[in-house]
């Protein structure tokens, strides 16, 4: 069925033709159609992914900006002025832009790095790979899923130069503050761009997610079953559909959002005086907006960290030489997580005057998802039990992982029990509950990915020191950033403060405050060697020599070394086992790969 | 200047970090691809579990660096219970936190890849997944029930006798409304807002408004041991009352009024001996970002004995009088006024 679709598209690839001569393409691509309009989900995956980089920098330096005001706020910091120009006179950071800072950080690193920089590329490059196909069901219409994203990119790059400034809400961007222009400086022309830029991707995010499902469900390669199919597989379908059902309701929040700024309706507005007057809305709901917000935002949690655990999973697996522990188990707790991810949006409005009643049934639902939680994390442990362990890098990032999703995801339970969270709501815990689980620990779980598939996507390695290098400091900077602001946030300091100094209550934390903003900036300055290696390796990095060089069941690994569009040359293969036979293969191997015919009297797993 | 250098010694930093890593890499190429070097492997296991004892070291070290910074005992009654649920929480996911690091971190380091070592082939054991699936929902169960007791207490309805204030947000500061003698606040319509002489919008037609009274400082006085109902409302964008010391919070939206009650049972003077601390004051912290000030959007809380407080209050002049009383002679006149104001309102913003 692949074969045929693929022959549908401009990709003169086929089989006879070529008779095993890899990069004949070269002669009827032009460099545009293959590396820029390019249909080919492992380019479009690279696109996503660089694209992804260049966001993960931005929104990184926007808090080291912050985190120097946070962490100083009596000092200047001349260089500041340099980058902000206006927005940083004399090298102190404006409030007003503070907050835009604060709101485009969440809004880049959230959206753009997280969702489409991880989801995107990982989805795009391994669900063709992994399950046999030689291109996305629609490569066009994954194409234009890239190209939205970068015009939405491009839209919200803008937004940071225009006079009034970004978006500055919050990345949540709550109205009345968002919808009226007297409220803030960034409710302007900042804020419309923000959502223009917020559609378009929402448009991407669709695309995208429309065609890893129907890629998924329709084109797996012959006796590549469902449960045949590797985590990362499962994780990235369910990620896929968790976006696909969600991000239309944000949208649909949007649009009544750009209404309520520009058509004059009261969605959201009720019984407003502001900048001296009366504004006519009445009736309008400012919590109707959070419910929307809220009906994707939750989910978005796990859209983003699903993809770390289905990587994490098969990292795990295979750089301990051993299947996954309990992969129906593995799979029938994400169905789980994705079916709660659905039902406890509102935990993140206990305080909004919601219906305690209403309320309960949240703390009920949320509690309930972190079952399913911890059966990942004991299977993950078992994984590694009585295993054969290298420690390579992408093995390191994924128990930095699983470290992390355990410290963050015990956090909340703090914050889902409503009980708990009237007080610990907007506090410095509630940073370090999400940065730890779905900040860091994604990343852990992008990096893991991305160190583990870097030689099936530029046929070279990333440099394995600075791997390490990288993986120390970020672990160890993770935690000394975000374990003490659980204490802030028990002791009640509010999140989103531009300065400390006038509180009684919270100003006593201004050292602590201090080492926190320069354990951050020397995590940045970490991640930059990552950035290096990255780019370096790309070029220069030790070339692969060996098709399946971590010794993989999967089927990724069976492509050639760089392969072009199409990814098999001569037919797809064939499965007939699942993707974790970490045993004996009779020849030496301590794995079979999937492609390998069960043995006469061998049981399918 | 400064930035110049300390640009160069990152730039140089950067330089013989890529060196190191060349070097290593090129060893690597001499030594074949793909099988990790057994030295290598040796030592990360063991840098992994410096790692994890050295974190313990830290995450003790941070403890007690940071425990006399917390917050002093709760200031309300339900805080009370609140700080015990925070610790049986905090003990439940610390075992948990323990448990699995500690398994995490061994495994890593017992079972790490050595000549002789082959994988142990386990696919999956269903009693296992029964017993980490059953375990973790009856602990879950345990502290939905606490968790929904205390809600349940904490949101229900205030005591018959409890006190009524009303707590205004506006950008960015907070104001204070008593209901004065009649014990009952008037009516208020955003439409009537007037930030010279009526801050709130009261409607003068109501006469439970003539006695009410504003403070606009956002100092708000409480009688120890009293329960207190506090109405809270937004003039504009969505702030939050935050009260960590009664260890309570709730957000004010325009448009609709939430309320939250609490029983102070500390007064400010007493607090200002158990922390020491002869500023202290009980702070009321704007909890929802509501725009640039959003960070200087405070209030203070004074929990006074009832005589104190009873003093304090009869020195308050009622809204109404401060503002209305010196210009109108006949009381028509006074309620006639705000009625064309609201009218003019409207026709600015519909025009």
């Amino acid at each position: 069925m692949s074969d045929v679709i693929i022959q549908g598209t401009n990709v003169a690839h086929t089989h006879d033709a070529h008779g095993g001569h890899h990069g004949h393409e070269h002669h009827e691509q032009h460099f545009i159609t293959k590396y820029i309009f390019s249909q080919d989900h492992k380019v479009i995956a690279k696109q996503f992914l660089i694209t992804g980089i260049i966001w993960a920098i931005i929104g990184a330096l926007m808090s080291v900006f912050f985190r120097l005001q946070l962490g100083f706020p009596n000092e200047t910091f001349p260089i500041m002025e340099k980058f902000l120009g206006e927005w940083a006179k004399g090298g102190k950071l404006n409030p007003e832009f503070y907050y835009a800072l604060v709101t485009m950080h969440g809004t880049i690193l959230v959206f753009f790095v997280l969702t489409a920089g991880l989801s995107g590329t990982f989805a795009n490059l391994l669900i063709p790979l992994q399950i046999g196909a030689r291109d996305m069901a629609s490569p066009f219409m994954n194409m234009l899923s890239y190209w939205f994203f970068f015009l939405s990119s491009i839209i919200m790059f803008v937004s940071l130069f225009i006079q009034t400034g970004p978006a500055s809400g919050g990345w949540t961007t709550y109205p009345p503050l968002s919808a009226l222009k007297e409220a803030s400086l960034g409710s302007g022309l900042g804020m419309d761009l923000w959502l223009v830029s917020m559609a378009l991707f929402v448009v991407s995010s669709l695309l995208g997610g429309l065609n890893y499902i129907s890629t998924i469900l329709n084109m797996r390669t012959k006796g590549m079953t469902m449960t045949r199919m590797p985590l990362t597989i499962w994780a990235l379908l369910f990620t896929a559909i968790l976006g696909v059902l969600s991000f239309p309701v944000l949208f649909s929040g949007f649009v009544l959002l750009i209404f309520d700024r520009n058509f004059g309706t009261s969605f959201y507005l009720s019984e407003i005086f502001i900048g001296g007057k009366a504004l006519p809305h009445v009736g309008g709901s400012a919590i109707l907006y959070q419910h929307l917000f809220w009906f994707l935002g939750h989910p978005e949690v796990y859209i983003i960290m699903l993809p770390g655990m289905g990587m994490a999973s098969e990292v795990l697996s295979n750089h301990s030489r051993k299947p996954i522990f309990g992969y129906s188990a593995m799979i029938i707790s994400m169905i789980g997580i994705t079916v709660l991810a659905f039902v406890v949006w509102a935990h993140h409005m206990f305080v909004t005057g919601m219906s305690p009643f209403l309320g309960s049934i949240f703390v009920l639902l949320t509690l309930l998802i972190a079952v399913p939680s911890a059966v990942k994390v004991f299977n993950w442990l078992t994984t590694i039990w009585k295993g054969n362990i290298r420690f390579t890098v992408p093995m390191m990032f994924a128990i930095g992982f699983v470290s992390l999703f355990i410290s963050g995801g015990l956090t909340g339970l703090f914050l889902g029990n409503s009980a708990l969270d009237i007080h610990l709501h907007d506090t410095y815990f509630v940073i370090a509950h999400f940065h730890i689980v779905m900040g860091v620990s994604a990343f852990f779980g992008m990096f893991a990915g991305i160190y583990h598939w870097f030689p099936k996507m530029f046929g070279r390695f990333m440099n394995n020191t600075l791997g390490y290098i990288h993986f120390f400091i970020t672990l160890a900077g993770a935690y000394l950033i975000f374990w003490p602001m659980h204490y802030e946030g028990i002791a009640g300091m509010p999140r989103r403060y531009y300065d400390y100094s006038a509180w009684e209550s919270f100003k006593h934390f201004e050292s602590l405050n201090s080492f926190i903003s320069i354990a951050a900036v020397l995590v940045f300055f970490a991640q930059l060697i990552f950035v290096v290696n990255f780019f370096v390796s790309i070029f220069r990095g030790r070339k692969m020599t060996t098709e399946n060089p971590w010794g993989s069941p999967t089927l990724e690994w069976t492509t050639p070394i760089n392969p072009g569009h199409g990814n098999w040359e001569g037919d797809i293969p064939e499965v007939h086992r699942w993707p974790y036979d970490y045993k004996d293969d009779g020849n030496g191997n301590d794995f079979i790969s999937q492609t390998t015919p069960l043995k006469p009297g061998e049981e399918a797993h | 200047m400064s930035g110049f250098i300390s640009i160069l010694l990152t730039g140089l930093v950067f330089v013989i970090i890529y060196q190191i890593a060349k070097a290593s890499e090129y060893a690597t190429i001499l030594r074949g691809e793909g099988k990790i070097n057994a030295r290598v492997n040796r030592t990360m296991a063991l840098l992994l579990v410096l790692f994890f004892v050295l974190g313990l070291y830290g995450i003790w070290l941070c403890h007690d660096a940071l425990i006399d910074k917390m917050l002093p005992v709760s200031a309300s009654q339900h805080g009370v219970e609140y700080d015990s649920m925070l610790l049986v929480t905090l003990t439940v996911t610390g075992i948990v936190f323990f448990i699995t690091q500690t398994l995490l971190f061994w495994f890593a380091y017992r079972y790490q890849s050595t000549e002789k070592r082959t994988s142990f082939f386990f696919p999956h054991n269903n009693k296992l997944e029964l017993i980490w699936t059953t375990v973790p929902a009856i602990a879950m169960a345990v502290l939905v029930a606490i968790g929904l007791r205390n809600w349940g207490k904490m949101t229900g309805a205030a005591p018959k006798d409890a006190t009524v204030v009303e707590v205004v947000g506006k950008q960015f500061n907070w104001i204070v409304r008593y209901p004065g003698k009649d014990g009952v606040l008037g009516k208020r319509d955003f439409r009537k807002i007037n930030d010279a002489n009526n801050v709130l919008g009261l409607d003068w037609d109501d006469k439970d408004n003539k006695d009410d009274i504003i403070a606009q400082n956002g100092e708000l006085h409480l009688v120890v041991n009293k329960p207190v109902s506090i109405l809270i409302g937004s003039r504009d964008v969505i702030h939050d009352v935050g009260l960590p010391h009664f260890r309570m919070k709730m957000d004010a939206v325009p448009g609709i009024v939430t309320t939250l009650w609490f029983t102070p049972t500390i007064t400010s003077a007493k607090m200002k001996e158990i922390t020491g601390n002869k500023d202290f004051v009980y702070e009321i912290s704007c909890d929802q970002m509501c725009g640039k000030g959003h960070y200087s959007m405070r209030g203070t809380v004074i929990v006074e004995t009832q005589e104190e407080y009873d003093a304090w209050m009869a020195k308050q002049q009622a809204y109404y009088a401060a503002n209305n009383a010196p210009a109108a002679a006949p009381a028509a006149e006074g309620t006639a006024a705000p009625e064309q104001k609201t009218d003019s309102v409207k026709a600015i913003t519909m025009k």
